[in-house]
């Protein structure tokens, strides 16, 4: 594989993996989300906590453990083996998995606020308004949060894109499968190709300049005054 | 069709206890008047079942919506029933007219009494159905939240202080609105207020809570005109009386007719024969046990003494006086009341100073 081809291997790689973990943020978030909104548990702290922990631990804290969680010894890879999955380091199923605990507070949290500052009275009046509770979440509470859901997709999918240590300790560097750009711009540099780890880089900056910029221009303070 | 609504509801929290068993009547409007803490809130959210008594029973008609002593209770969305909260809580994610159908679209067909376009037209808000709850005034957002209440079909209309938010030409603005509901529709509405004044214009029905607690519930008159009740009205004691409009007079003034007499007022722009309801504070009433042909005071009726009472305001006593069978209030100081030798039976002279018409 010539190095082009390489670059642009990564780059596909890094987009499917951002998607594929940014689809599966939104679909284990929203429920924590909600839950964490709205519960009077006393659990919610702690979990609260638990889902913030990648936001201050070294990615290689989270790699090392996931990779001896999902080896050969570890629980999840017990599991994976016995229902004749294999194992999951080193595949881009367990990079996934991964990103998803990695990227996880990223989708969380601006949706947890967005579902807090909708208050309970939306929902008193749909349900007033015969609007059972589920039917009042996926009218009301969704829609209200939508900004929240914005913000968090482009979270999700940019802190997954912008991600290295934790690909290294659990993805390796299997092209195609697992070099993602972050890694690829590591092995450029490593090979003294430093014009191609210009454009990988310089296209990462330009990329994080622009979700950063689309952002800022979704989520203004406007929507305060309704 | 007897729709009769049986309340008996007991909340208990640390440092609030509402404990309520009240029988109202099935259709008009009952108002519910007490202070701030007074539990009125409290009440008509355990009615909506937004929150759940521990020990409830609660029935519209033959509907019943809850009953704690079999373990029965209805969620609130399975409720027939409208509510319009203080603040009028529009979905600022849909239309006006996506608000209005949010309830009516949940509402199977069947059961659905009003279209769309009728209830728009009671409310006056036609020409607001494409808007966003963003680019309305405060009177016609409340306006909006009672039609979508309306069209979700309600066995009751609850209405917690749908006024308070807004200001004096706001209120004005919704006032006939909400009579016009109680003219035209057939709805039970549970009405809560700290005004007595809303009350007043509103009510047919009324309910005095004090600490969680029913003071007293009858027809308005009756209650209004109740002189063991002084503290809960303080200085806005007085009763309603139900007029017509008689006959206009060269000086800019209206007669209106009641069974106990008439009343002159300064002109009223309305039809002849038009039913105005007037409040007369206790306060604006005085007595004279021999007719005072030399005072500014016009309206003055016959009024015979029927009982009296301290009030909490010091040096005053409330007379409960019959004016060819309607109640009248008049609260005059204790000294004078000594003077006059006011007592039960004395036929005199009830001035009325000022007549607040509530229409």
């Amino acid at each position: 594989m010539d190095s082009a081809a390489a670059d642009f291997a990564a780059v596909w790689l890094t987009l499917k993996l951002a998607t594929v973990v940014t689809i599966l943020l939104l679909i284990i978030g929203t429920p924590i989300a909600w839950w964490l909104a709205r519960t009077g548990s006393a659990l919610k702290s702690v979990v609260g906590a638990v889902v913030a922990l990648p936001l201050v631990l070294p990615p290689t804290v989270i790699g090392f453990y996931l990779l001896i969680a999902m080896g050969p010894q570890g629980p999840v890879g017990q599991l994976t083996q016995w229902l004749g999955i294999g194992l999951l380091p080193f595949t881009f199923p367990g990079l996934v998995i991964a990103s998803v605990f990695y990227s996880l507070p990223f989708v969380v949290q601006p949706i947890q606020n967005a579902f807090e500052a909708i208050g309970e009275r939306p929902l008193e009046v749909a349900a007033t308004l015969r609007a059972g509770p589920w039917d009042a979440f996926w009218s009301v509470a969704v829609p209200l949060a939508r900004p929240g859901f914005i913000t968090g997709a482009i979270l999700g999918f940019a802190h997954t894109v912008g991600e290295f240590g934790i690909v290294l300790m659990i993805g390796g560097n299997i092209p195609g499968k697992t070099r993602v750009v972050s890694v690829q711009i590591y092995d450029h540099v490593e090979a003294m190709e430093y014009a191609q780890a210009h454009w990988l880089a310089g296209g990462m900056v330009l990329f994080s300049f622009l979700v950063l910029l689309a952002l800022y221009i979704f989520n203004p303070a406007r929507r305060k005054g309704e | 069709m007897s729709r009769e609504i049986r309340a008996r509801l007991r909340i208990e929290r640390c440092d609030f206890k509402l404990e309520v068993d009240l029988t109202l009547p099935g259709r008009g409007v009952t108002g519910l008047f007490g202070h701030s803490g007074s539990g009125k809130t409290t009440c008509l959210r355990a009615i909506a079942g937004l929150e759940r008594a521990a020990d409830g029973y609660f029935t519209v008609g033959d509907d019943v919506w809850q009953d704690e002593a079999k373990g029965l209770f209805v969620p609130p969305h399975q409720r027939a029933l409208g509510m319009v909260f203080q603040e009028a809580s529009l979905f600022p994610h849909l239309s006006v007219r996506g608000n209005m159908q949010f309830g009516e679209q949940r509402t199977p067909g069947s059961k659905r009494h009003f279209a769309l376009s009728e209830v728009a037209e009671l409310l006056g808000i036609e020409h607001l159905l494409d808007r966003s709850p963003g680019q309305l005034s405060g009177g016609e957002r409340q306006r909006v939240a009672i039609a979508r209440a309306l069209l979700a079909a309600p066995q009751i209309l609850l209405l917690d202080e749908p006024l308070a938010a807004l200001d004096l030409k706001r209120k004005l603005e919704i006032l006939p609105y909400l009579e016009r509901l109680h003219r035209e529709l057939s709805l039970p509405i549970i009405y809560v207020s700290h005004s007595p004044d809303e009350v007043a214009r509103l009510a047919d029905h009324l309910v005095l809570l004090e600490q969680g607690r029913v003071v007293a519930s009858g027809p308005l008159k009756q209650v209004l005109s109740r002189i063991d009740l002084p503290a809960t009205f303080a200085d806005d004691a007085g009763v309603v009386i139900e007029t017509r409009l008689a006959a206009q007079e060269a000086d800019d003034l209206s007669r209106l007719e009641f069974s106990g007499g008439q009343i002159l007022v300064t002109r009223r722009d309305e039809p002849l024969g038009t039913l105005l309801r007037c409040r007369i504070h206790a306060r604006d009433v005085s007595l004279a046990l021999v007719p005072q042909v030399q005072s500014s005071i016009l309206n003055s009726v016959e009024a015979t003494v029927v009982d009296l009472a301290s009030t909490d305001t010091p040096g005053h006593v409330l007379v409960r006086l019959d004016v060819a069978g309607e109640p009248l209030l008049a609260r005059i100081t204790r000294r004078s009341a000594a003077r006059l030798q006011i007592r039960p039976g004395l036929a005199l002279k009830a001035q009325i100073k000022a007549v607040a018409l509530l229409a």
